[in-house]
């Protein structure tokens, strides 16, 4: 069973990371980097994107004369995606346990960061027998 | 290991696919260390990439390959001597035997039914059996293997290598199982086969034909379980399902790669050959009295493809076949499968308060098929406002493109036939539902 | 470069997605088939990927006692990931280009959507990160 594994944040939570130490940092991407690792040595891992600060990011309405228009300006609240995993497990529970150690990588203080990790299926073909 | 010359050398390619098991069935045997032998032909099909486009393909390219793996294994054995007596002499018989044509050794005649017993050991998920079984006795390569999944490579090789590994924990030896468990042995090389072909019917659209591929493999696995258990009936009935599922392959995609339900599809398109021996196959299991999921649902493929047109289909018989179906299996399809078919004899009303029952199954409660099973028992009888609707949510409930491209259009055409309160056109015609449509 | 175009929806935007007629409809089915297709012959294609209405999303967070916590309750506006396509190109303003166009997707009407894509720069590694 595929499942998508996303992890966002706003703009002002990733202003926070700035305050982070380097060695905090470090140890952060370290985790997940662990994650992906077993992943992939489990045979689960299908794929991981880490995206670019939302700082950069734009939203594309349509053209005019020939020209996209971009917009660079969001709401304080809103929620950018800072990454994803694709994953292939044999349950629910399991997509959900992954997802829970993704929310557990630690942030300063070795306290747990707690973001919320969204889990959504991708279709499956046909029963599950 | 990613063999990757090998796009460029497709006869060599197939001739190592073809060989491979082979070799590993005669090491195997052997050296009694599966998870080793298969290694040790990994490496032997390797050097064959490598070698045989330089220096040609040997002229006994078996023996070849059976000398490269049997050094390697030696190899292998020697470095671990120190702490193992008996492989120590079968190292030493082994480094007895220089010459090539000691090598020409053939397969014995059980060896793939051993080697697919082996991959679908119990102790393996059936992620992990279907990849072993892809590759060791299907010969695949990881990349196919990995193509066919859509998963990395790195991941696939990574789940094979496990799968060895519990093999080789699990202990179980190079023999055909015998005893009190060989059946339920049986019944999970026939689950794996089942769920191979599965794969490969459900993604054969024109782009990934490396997919498509995988039923056909299953078939031919499965022609090799019959030919050495032909009278057991549930093999006969699941090489009997593949044929007859696969006979109308041709006819269930479109130009655009949009599915065509069975109701719809241009039965011309249907292989014949595929569906008398399928036919014949059942004819020979079905009288022998031990009837299982597999010849039932073979039995209900069966009635489908012999009818000539889709208004000829034999319902009734093909809703006493699920009524039996249903009490053999717990499969939440097959309730939804029976549902259509006693819509199809008694009605819409009839099939619909057959799935309320299902609403509270929370394997398929938000599966779409079942929004969209309900969907077209609406439309069936009239209520074409209530259809559109739960067409639209099957839709939002699938991302398979040409499937939802489907369903929306089904419910774009009701809403537009009931605001202008005409009839629905299209009562007759069940809805798609088996997943193996 | 790699970019990460995203369509976003919330409840509202698939409903009007269900007053669209036949004929909307099938345009943009071939308006989709085609822009993929463009995408492969211009070899800039990576990955796509659609996603169904989130029925059963859930949000998991680590919990404060070493079990993850599970919550299945999203408000009625919130906005869902429906689909993206990644690609790869030269710089930000192709990606842009790309995303004009899918954005401009035919819709009620034949009408371009115009619906909001968002453009985002895929990492090569977290040191890209800038942090």
């Amino acid at each position: 069973m595929r499942y998508i594994l996303l992890m966002s944040g706003t703009k002002p939570g990733v202003d926070s990371y700035r305050a982070w130490s380097k060695r905090d940092i470090d140890t952060h991407m370290a985790v997940l980097t662990g994650i992906s690792r077993e992943l992939k040595e489990s045979g689960e891992f299908v794929a991981t994107q880490g995206l670019a600060a939302p700082h950069e990011a734009q939203v594309v309405r349509g053209v005019k004369d020939g020209t996209p228009i971009t917009d660079g300006v969001f709401p304080e609240s809103k929620e950018f995606l800072l990454g994803y995993w694709i994953v292939d497990v044999a349950s629910p529970e399991r997509a959900c346990e992954i997802a829970g150690r993704i929310s557990a990588a630690p942030g300063p203080g070795e306290r747990p960061t707690n973001m919320p990790i969204e889990v959504r299926q991708f279709a499956n073909h046909g029963p599950q027998s | 290991m990613d063999v990757a010359a090998q796009s460029t050398n497709q006869p060599i390619g197939h001739l190592l696919r073809e060989l491979t098991p082979q070799v590993l069935g005669i090491v195997a045997r052997r050296f009694r260390d599966f998870a080793a032998a298969e290694d040790a032909v990994q490496e032997a099909s390797i050097a064959a990439v490598m070698q045989w486009p330089r220096e040609g393909v040997p002229e006994n390219p078996r023996a070849w390959l059976t000398h490269v793996a049997f050094r390697k294994m030696t190899d292998h054995v020697r470095s671990e001597s120190a702490r193992r007596r008996r492989e120590n002499e079968v190292a030493e018989e082994a480094a007895r035997v220089p010459e090539l044509a000691a090598f020409d050794v053939s397969p014995q005649q059980d060896d793939t039914l051993v080697l697919l017993f082996l991959c679908c050991h119990p102790a393996l998920t059936p992620a992990s059996a279907i990849a072993l079984t892809l590759r060791a006795v299907g010969g695949l390569t990881t990349t196919e293997i990995a193509k066919a999944f859509l998963v990395p490579e790195a991941t696939m090789a990574q789940r094979i290598s496990r799968a060895k590994q519990t093999i080789k924990e699990s202990g179980v030896p190079f023999q055909l199982p015998v005893d009190e468990h060989s059946g339920e042995r049986l019944r999970r090389v026939l689950h794996v086969l089942y769920l191979i072909f599965n794969e490969g019917y459900t993604a054969s659209s024109g782009a990934n034909l490396q997919r498509a591929d995988l039923s056909h493999e299953a078939i031919r696995l499965a022609r090799i379980v019959y030919s050495r258990q032909p009278n057991h009936a549930e093999v006969a009935g699941l090489l009997a399902l593949m044929l007859l599922t696969d006979a109308r392959r041709r006819a269930r995609t479109g130009a655009n790669d949009e599915l065509i339900p069975l109701a719809e599809q241009d039965r011309t398109l249907w292989d014949r050959g595929e569906i008398e021996e399928g036919v014949a196959l059942l004819s020979t299991a079905l009288p022998t009295g031990s009837i299982g999921p597999y010849q039932l649902q073979a039995a209900i493929a069966a009635v489908h493809d012999e009818a000539a047109r889709a208004e000829d289909t034999d319902w009734p018989q093909i809703l006493a076949l699920y009524e039996l179906l249903k009490r053999m299996s717990e499969n939440p399809m097959v309730i939804l499968n029976h549902a259509v078919a006693a819509a199809m004899v008694h009605g819409p009303r009839k099939g619909l308060e057959l799935l309320d029952g299902l609403a509270g199954d929370s394997r398929i409660a938000e599966h779409h098929r079942l929004d969209a099973v309900r969907a077209h028992l609406l439309e069936m009888a009239g209520d074409s406002e209530a259809a559109a609707r739960h067409y639209r949510a099957a839709a939002s409930k699938t991302d398979n493109v040409p499937e939802r491209d489907y369903l929306m259009m089904k419910a774009v055409r009701l809403r537009t036939a009931a605001a202008n309160s005409e009839p629905a056109a299209t009562d007759h015609v069940p809805p798609p539902t088996d997943p193996l449509d | 470069m790699k970019y990460i175009l995203m369509m976003h929806g919330n409840q509202a935007n698939w409903d009007e997605y269900g007053k669209w007629s036949k004929e909307d409809l099938e345009r943009n089915v071939a308006f989709m088939r085609a822009f993929s297709k463009d995408l492969k012959d211009a070899g800039v294609f990576v990955d796509t990927k659609g996603l169904a209405w989130p029925q059963e999303a859930k949000t998991v967070r680590a919990g404060t006692s070493g079990e993850p916590v599970t919550d299945g309750v999203f408000p009625e506006s919130k906005e869902f990931l429906a689909g993206y396509w990644i690609v790869d190109v030269e710089g930000a303003e192709q990606a842009y280009k790309i995303a004009a166009r899918a954005s401009a997707a035919p819709g009620l009407g034949g009408k371009p959507i115009n619906m909001p894509i968002e453009v985002r720069r895929v990492l090569g590694s977290h040191s890209d990160l800038g942090l």
